[in-house]
């Protein structure tokens, strides 16, 4: 089980402390899934970042009973003189897996060719985020955290990557933030809504979409601010 | 990988080891890549540093020959030992900014992204130490050391000392651009100081209180006491240095844990 418990996130900014939520608690059992809708700048990303671990939380605890992945398709640790293999084989290392076995999958998934063997400098960003979700996909884990705003890609791309994590791992938990509310009604089983600086509840994803929406209807001053 | 987040303190040990490994060798590909030399830059870069001040100081006739210490093992001993304290913390400086985006993966911790450059900086400043002085003493430029022990002991201070500088000094650039800002200036004022271009014994005695307020200054005492036996009389207390490496160390390890709970993305 994965559980959040009174977490609440300060980053430091010129202007003094900012708080991004505060005293957020939720578990997500094993195999189970959530959905987390939020507008841009609503701390989604940090929500995924602190359930991942690269960011501590300012007060309260993250406790993970199961494995529980890196954000989905996180390439940003990849460096220009590396190939895609020797990043393949950095994850493994760090992870205690061996690469070899995973080769033939990351060369199929990635459709990199003699690429894979090429520093990632010549890559195209297209190839980078194929890369970052197949190694995503070469480390087993229990629950899989995956900003939606990461996978970007064709309409080929999001097929296998819906085939690969909601298909050949439907038996694994997972946690998907967007500010698209239709990708969490379809993957979602229950889904909350991060909104100023608060994590809200809903008995089930329709109702939550039902908040969701009304908080990104614009409000009648604004109309007013606006009108020509 | 545990499933859970307590772990023994032996599972700990094995994750790090792990780790260790895997940014050792993403590392000296990223540094080095795989042209030419490749890894072997690690040794070829401080050699040739080390070769070209022995060089400069021969043909400047920095003879101290009359003090009984020939120059290529004067110059060979003293310029490694810069080497060691200087090079350690020059490279863990932005190594926390290089790699931070590693640490998504949970298990790649702060403290792992400065200990592998550490480590890094200490085989290469070793080795190229180890090839020079066999090399010379091959050819007959310089003589075998007189107790091999002493400079070992000499050598570990050294890097004891340059590891917990660099921890402290790597750490602190996550708060402040400042300790980027200063050390390359320091490193450059202390490197005359360091002890690398003099024998204590040769300063006037007002000055010797002073250079000995430096660590670094015991331990390339310690070496060269060692390397040259008692030609000149050596001036250090191993005491004090061990004094001055075990508080840097903790206030290294303090900055290094704050550290980790500020990284920001």
């Amino acid at each position: 089980m994965l559980s959040v418990e009174h977490v609440s996130k300060v980053y430091e900014t010129r202007r003094g402390p900012y708080k991004v939520f505060d005293d957020v608690s939720f578990t997500l059992q094993r195999g189970r899934n959530l959905g987390i809708l939020g507008r841009n700048g609503a701390g989604k990303s940090t929500m995924i970042r602190l359930i991942s671990g690269a960011v501590r939380p300012t007060t309260g605890r993250i406790r993970r009973g199961m494995r529980v992945s890196w954000p989905l398709a996180f390439g940003g640790a990849f460096q220009a003189n590396l190939t895609g293999l020797d990043n393949l084989k950095f994850v493994c290392r760090v992870y205690g897996v061996d690469h070899k076995p995973l080769v033939p999958f990351v060369e199929e998934f990635t459709e990199l060719g003699a690429f894979f063997r090429e520093p990632v400098l010549h890559y195209s960003h297209g190839m980078m985020t194929r890369l970052a979700f197949a190694l995503s996909m070469a480390i087993e884990f229990d629950c899989f955290l995956i900003d939606e705003a990461m996978i970007v890609g064709d309409a080929r791309f999001h097929e296998r990557c819906h085939h690969e994590l909601f298909v050949k791992r439907k038996d694994r938990a997972f946690i998907l933030v967007s500010h698209d509310a239709n990708a969490i009604k379809t993957y979602c089983e229950n889904a909350v809504v991060l909104h100023e600086g608060r994590l809200l509840s809903f008995p089930n994803v329709d109702s939550a979409y039902a908040f969701y929406l009304e908080t990104m209807a614009p409000k009648p001053e604004m109309i007013e601010r606006w009108r020509m | 990988m545990a499933a859970t987040s307590e772990l023994s303190f032996f599972q700990g040990l094995a994750i790090q080891y792990r780790v260790l490994h895997a940014l050792m060798m993403r590392e000296l590909i990223t540094r080095f890549g795989r042209d030419n030399l490749g890894v072997l830059w690690l040794v070829g870069e401080p050699m040739i540093f080390t070769l070209g001040v022995t060089g400069l100081w021969s043909a400047a006739g920095l003879s101290h020959g009359g003090k009984g210490i020939p120059i290529v093992a004067f110059a060979v001993t003293g310029y490694s030992s810069v080497l060691m304290w200087r090079n350690a913390t020059s490279h863990c400086i932005g190594g926390i900014d290089a790699n931070k985006h590693l640490l998504f993966h949970r298990s790649v911790l702060v403290i792992d992204v400065l200990l592998t450059r550490i480590a890094l900086e200490i085989i290469g400043a070793t080795s190229s130490f180890i090839v020079l002085s066999s090399l010379f003493i091959f050819i007959g430029w310089m003589q075998a050391p007189v107790n091999l022990m002493t400079v070992l002991a000499g050598w570990f201070m050294l890097a004891w000392f340059g590891a917990s500088l660099a921890l402290l000094i790597g750490a602190a650039t996550a708060f402040s651009h400042l300790a980027h800002r200063l050390w390359h200036p320091t490193a450059y004022l202390l490197f005359p100081m360091s002890g690398a271009a003099f024998m204590v014994e040769w300063l006037p005695k007002k000055l010797q209180e002073v250079v000995l307020f430096l660590p670094m200054v015991h331990g390339v005492e310690l070496l060269r006491n060692g390397y040259f036996g008692d030609v000149v009389r050596p001036h250090y207390d191993i005491g004090y240095m061990a004094e001055c490496c075990s508080f840097l160390t903790l206030c290294g390890l303090y900055l290094v844990r704050r550290a980790s709970r500020s990284v920001e993305f």
